[in-house]
């Protein structure tokens, strides 16, 4: 059945959420560390282990894929309810503080790809 | 007759924007192949219209929340709001290759850190720049600069002043908004074209919402890659914010007298 995939996608971001939260609690801070992440890996782990087993049918597939091929459509949402004029109004600190990080993360980036980013593959 | 329309539109907020947003991206992506041949991807360009559309409707509104902040377009919050995005974004993941992310594993971490230390410095040096001088203000702007999740936990744990806050919120809003325009153009010069290397922008870069934008416009398949480690970067950031960044911070300013 296809909604197995969406459910077992379900369980698994709010199972990788849970287990952030406690690790962020476990720290003291009200956010939560790494949970969509640890969703991922949840996901991953779930689904090749039930494919091993002959228990992930083709028909569950669909019911995650779906999901997975939405994201910029809700990428434009979130991109759409963004409190863009906060940035805009924040006034020069904030501007300037957001573009020296941006201009020294992009930096930081490339150097770090040039040394390690190209695959053996 | 068109006050039951209203209130039918704000009933069905969510399939209304499942609509709109759908017509945004026909828009986007005619328009990437007719006017550009395909160079800028439709979804840089729908992404883009998303942002001006905030801006226009967050100057009319006054509001925090985009579009999101007109009733008829509440839905657009909901559809872009944190469940559906993290569903989608984890959804990503599915068919990612277990061997590129045990390969690549060492560098998200590491790049991470450096992530971190590097927006901090970039935060607390602006904000030395402008003149300010005391240790928990520079700390919670250059968790601003990390992201505008950072920014505020930092600045609640430490007691700075509303004003800070909402200046360290609004670096990271203007971090993640460069980093969703910047990225699709300057993917190619950096290197950004394969899983590890989106692993490490994700880590370096950190704002969730900025690297999610910014790699799907740049090429959908690294989305899954870097989300996976911008992920850890907020909730490491509020935690070494409040404890080692200020630390430092507080280490330095003393040095200096």
């Amino acid at each position: 059945m296809v909604f197995y995939g969406t459910a077992l996608l379900a369980g698994c971001l709010f199972a990788g959420l849970a287990i952030g939260q406690i690790i962020g609690s476990a720290f003291g801070i009200e956010s939560d560390i790494g949970g969509v992440g640890i969703a991922m890996l949840l996901l991953i782990g779930t689904t090749t282990w039930l494919s091993r087993r002959g228990r992930w049918a083709p028909t569950c597939a669909p019911g995650v894929q779906y999901w997975g091929d939405i994201y910029i459509p809700i990428v434009v949402a979130m991109a759409a309810s963004q409190n863009v004029r906060g940035a805009l109004v924040g006034g020069g600190l904030a501007l300037a503080a957001g573009i020296a990080s941006v201009a020294l993360a992009f930096g930081t980036v490339a150097l770090l790809i040039r040394r390690f980013g190209r695959e053996a593959s | 007759m068109s006050a039951a329309l209203l209130e039918l539109v704000e009933k069905y907020a969510l399939v209304v924007a499942f609509a709109l947003v759908g017509v945004v991206m026909l828009v986007s992506y005619q328009a990437s192949r007719l006017f550009t041949r395909g160079r800028v991807h439709g979804s840089a360009i729908a992404i883009f219209l998303g942002l001006l559309a905030a801006v226009v409707v967050g100057f009319t509104t006054g509001g925090r929340k985009g579009v999101a902040d007109l009733p008829l377009l509440a839905g657009i919050g909901t559809m872009g709001g944190a469940m559906f995005r993290d569903l989608a974004i984890v959804a990503t993941a599915y068919g990612v290759r277990i061997e590129d992310l045990r390969a690549s594993g060492v560098h998200g971490v590491v790049s991470l850190v450096v992530g971190l230390f590097v927006a901090f410095a970039a935060g607390v040096a602006v904000a030395l720049a402008f003149g300010v001088r005391d240790p928990v203000a520079l700390t919670t702007l250059g968790a601003g600069a990390a992201t505008y999740i950072v920014g505020p936990v930092t600045g609640a744990a430490l007691g700075a002043s509303s004003e800070i806050i909402a200046l360290s919120i609004a670096a990271g809003l203007v971090k993640a908004i460069l980093v969703m325009i910047a990225t699709p153009a300057l993917a190619r010069t950096i290197g950004l074209d394969n899983p590890r290397a989106a692993m490490i922008f994700g880590g370096v870069m950190g704002t969730n919402s900025g690297v999610i934008a910014g790699l799907a416009a740049t090429d959908p398949k690294l989305v899954p890659y870097g989300a996976m480690t911008a992920t850890f970067y907020t909730g490491l950031g509020c935690l070494l914010g409040p404890s080692v960044m200020f630390f430092l911070v507080q280490f330095l300013a003393g040095g200096n007298g």
